[in-house]
C-alpha cells in the first residue's frame, strides 16, 4: 500500500481501564460510599495501553496476540462499541463487519426477515438491501431455506448467511473478529477470495484471528499486541514469526 | 475511491442521540416489526389475541365493575370510564417496562456492533404502540354502542394523551434504560413506579375525589402530573359524551388551556433528562454490561 493512500483508521495514544466491578446493587453501592469509600469496591486492570497506530485505505492488518492481549478491545475501539478513555479514535467513511456470528439474528425469525434486519443493523439502506437480497442468498448458498427459521439452520448455514450479509455490507473498513476459522473447506476459500476481492477495490481490512496461516495468507500487515501494548508492527509474516518464536521460549 | 478524502475522519461512537434514531428509521421499524413477530410465533389466532384480551376485559368490567358492584351509579358508563383510562396505562407500563429493560436484554448486540443505542427503548415504546391500537379497538367499539359522539375536541384530546404518555414513555425509558445497566434495581423500582402510577391517576376514582380531600394546592399538584393529565384527557375524549349528563367530572377545569401545556411541557423536561442521562452513561455500556 503506498503511503500516500488516506488513513482510513488513526488511533493516537489510547488506553483503556477496565473496572472488575464486583457489586451490582445500590445497597452494596452505598455502603461502601457511606464507610469512607474505603476498601476495594473495584479491581482495575489495563486492557489498553497507550496505542497508537495508523491504517491506510486497502490495507489488510492482522491483530495478533495470546488471549486478553487486548486484540479485540482494540477492534471494538475501531468498530465505536468502546471509546477510550484516553487518546482518540478517528475512522473515515463507514465501518462494519462481522464481530461475531450471527450477533443480530435472532433465531425465530426467517433467514429472510434476519437479512433485513442484519443489513439494517450493519448500516444498509432499504433500497441497499433489496438491490443486494440475490445477491446475498446466493453467496450464502442458501437457496430455498431462505424462508425457514434460522434456528433449523446449520451452524455452516449460519455461518454463511451472516458472513454474506456481513460482505455483502460494503462499507470502507471491514471489521471481522475470529470467524474465518469456522465454516468448510470451499466456504472458507470463497471467503478469502471475497475478501481479496475488497481489498483490491479499496476496502481496509481489519482481522483478529488466532490461525496464524490464514492470516499470513489474507493480511500483508500483521500487528502484534501483549499486555494492552503494541510489541511488534510490520509485515504478517515477519510478525507470525516473531509471535511463533515468542510461544515457543 | 478518490471520494475517500473528502469524506471527514470522524470518531466512532459518538453519536447524535434521538436525531440518529430518526437517521436509522428504516432499522427502527424493522426492529419493530421483528417484536410484533415475535410476540405471538406459533399461536394459531395470533394477532386476534391483542382484540380478544381486551374485549374480554370490557366485558368483564361491565359487567362486574358497573352492574355487581354498581359504580355505574356515581359514574355513568362506568366501564367506558374505567377501561378509556386503563388502555392508556397499559401502554405506559408496557412501554416503561420493557424500554427500561431494552438495553440489557439486547447486551448481545451493544456489546458487539456499534448503532444507535437509543434506538432499543425507542423500540420498545412503539412496539407498546403497536399493541395499544388493538385495545383502543375495542375501546371505540365500547363506547359506540353506549352513544359516543366524535367531536373535534375529543379526537384532539385523545391524540394529545397518547402524545404526552408516548413522550414521558420515550424520556423515563432512556433513564431508567441506561441505569439499569449500572444497576439492576432500576428495573424493580421501575414496576414499583408503575404499580403507582395507575392509583395517582383518576384511572379507577374521579379528580373530584381528589380535588375535595386535597385543595387547591395540593390538588394543583397532582394535575402536574403528566399520567393523570393523559387520564383525563382520554375521559374527555371516550367517556364524556357516553356519561349522560355528569360530563363535567370528565376533566378539571382548564385542561386544554392549563394542563394540556403544562403536561407537555413536563413530558419534554423528562425526555430532555432522559437523552442527556443516557448520553452520559452510554459511552460505557459494552463494557458493564
Amino acid at each position: 500500500m503506498s503511503e500516500l493512500s488516506p488513513i482510513t483508521v488513526e488511533i493516537k495514544g489510547i488506553s483503556k481501564q477496565f473496572v472488575l466491578r464486583h457489586t451490582r446493587s445500590i445497597k452494596e453501592a452505598l455502603i461502601w460510599f457511606l464507610k469512607g469509600r474505603k476498601g476495594d469496591l473495584s479491581a482495575k486492570f489495563h486492557a489498553l495501553q497507550d496505542v497508537s497506530l495508523d491504517i491506510r485505505q486497502g490495507e489488510t492488518v492482522a491483530l495478533l496476540g495470546f488471549n486478553g492481549s487486548g486484540k479485540s478491545t482494540l477492534l471494538k475501539h475501531i468498530s465505536g462499541v468502546m471509546t477510550p478513555d484516553e487518546g482518540t479514535v478517528r475512522t473515515r467513511g463507514r465501518v462494519a463487519g462481522l464481530i461475531e456470528v450471527g450477533a443480530g439474528f435472532h433465531p425465530d425469525l426467517s433467514g429472510r426477515d434476519n437479512v433485513y434486519l442484519n443489513a439494517a443493523i450493519l448500516g444498509m439502506s432499504e433500497t441497499q438491501i433489496k438491490e443486494r437480497f440475490d445477491s446475498i442468498v446466493e453467496f450464502a448458498e442458501i437457496g430455498e431455506f431462505i424462508d425457514t427459521e434460522v434456528r433449523f439452520y446449520s451452524s455452516g448455514m449460519y455461518l454463511r448467511l451472516a458472513f454474506s450479509v456481513a460482505v455483502h455490507s460494503d462499507p470502507e473498513v471491514f471489521l471481522v473478529d475470529e470467524i474465518l476459522a469456522v465454516g468448510d473447506e470451499p466456504f472458507q476459500r470463497k471467503c478469502l477470495e471475497k475478501i481479496q476481492e475488497l481489498s483490491d477495490a479499496g476496502q481496509t481490512l481489519v482481522v483478529v484471528s488466532h490461525d496464524l496461516d490464514l492470516v499470513q495468507r489474507v493480511c500483508s500487515r500483521g500487528i502484534l499486541l501483549e499486555h494492552g501494548r503494541v510489541l511488534k508492527d510490520g509485515p504478517s509474516h515477519e510478525v507470525v514469526e516473531f509471535l511463533r518464536s515468542r510461544s515457543k521460549r | 475511491m478518490t471520494s475517500l478524502l473528502d469524506t471527514p475522519l470522524v470518531r466512532p461512537g459518538i453519536g447524535q442521540g434521538l436525531k440518529d434514531v430518526f437517521h436509522r428509521r428504516y432499522l427502527l421499524k424493522l426492529l419493530v416489526r421483528k417484536e410484533i413477530k415475535l410476540r405471538y410465533r406459533g399461536s394459531v389466532l395470533g394477532v386476534i389475541w391483542s382484540y380478544v384480551k381486551p374485549a374480554i376485559q370490557f366485558v368483564v368490567f361491565y359487567i362486574a365493575m358497573g352492574v355487581f358492584l354498581g359504580l355505574n351509579r356515581n359514574v355513568g358508563n362506568y366501564a367506558v370510564y374505567l377501561f378509556s383510562g386503563i388502555v392508556l396505562i397499559n401502554f405506559f407500563t408496557e412501554a416503561l417496562n420493557n424500554a427500561a429493560k431494552s438495553i440489557v436484554y439486547n447486551s448481545g448486540l451493544i456489546k458487539k456492533i456499534f448503532l444507535p443505542r437509543e434506538l432499543f427503548p425507542v423500540a420498545s415504546v412503539f412496539v407498546s404502540a403497536a399493541h395499544f391500537f388493538p385495545q383502543l379497538v375495542v375501546l371505540l367499539i365500547g363506547c359506540l354502542l353506549t352513544g359516543w359522539q366524535p367531536t373535534p375536541l375529543g379526537v384532539l384530546a385523545g391524540f394529545a394523551g397518547f402524545l404526552v404518555l408516548a413522550m414521558l414513555s420515550v424520556g423515563l425509558g432512556l433513564f431508567f434504560s441506561s441505569v439499569n445497566v449500572y444497576f439492576r434495581d432500576s428495573e424493580n423500582f421501575v414496576e414499583m413506579m408503575l404499580m403507582v402510577a395507575t392509583w395517582v391517576s383518576p384511572v379507577m376514582y374521579q379528580w373530584t375525589m381528589v380535588h375535595e380531600r386535597l385543595g387547591d394546592f395540593w390538588f394543583a399538584v397532582y394535575q402536574a402530573n403528566p399520567v393523570t393529565v393523559g387520564v383525563e384527557l382520554f375521559h374527555y375524549a371516550f367517556w364524556s359524551t357516553t356519561s349522560g349528563g355528569d360530563a363535567a367530572l370528565a376533566a378539571p377545569p382548564q385542561l386544554f388551556e392549563l394542563w394540556l401545556p403544562v403536561a407537555l411541557v413536563v413530558s419534554a423536561a423528562v425526555l430532555a433528562l432522559g437523552q442527556f442521562t443516557f448520553r452520559r452513561l452510554e459511552v460505557k455500556f459494552a463494557q458493564e454490561l
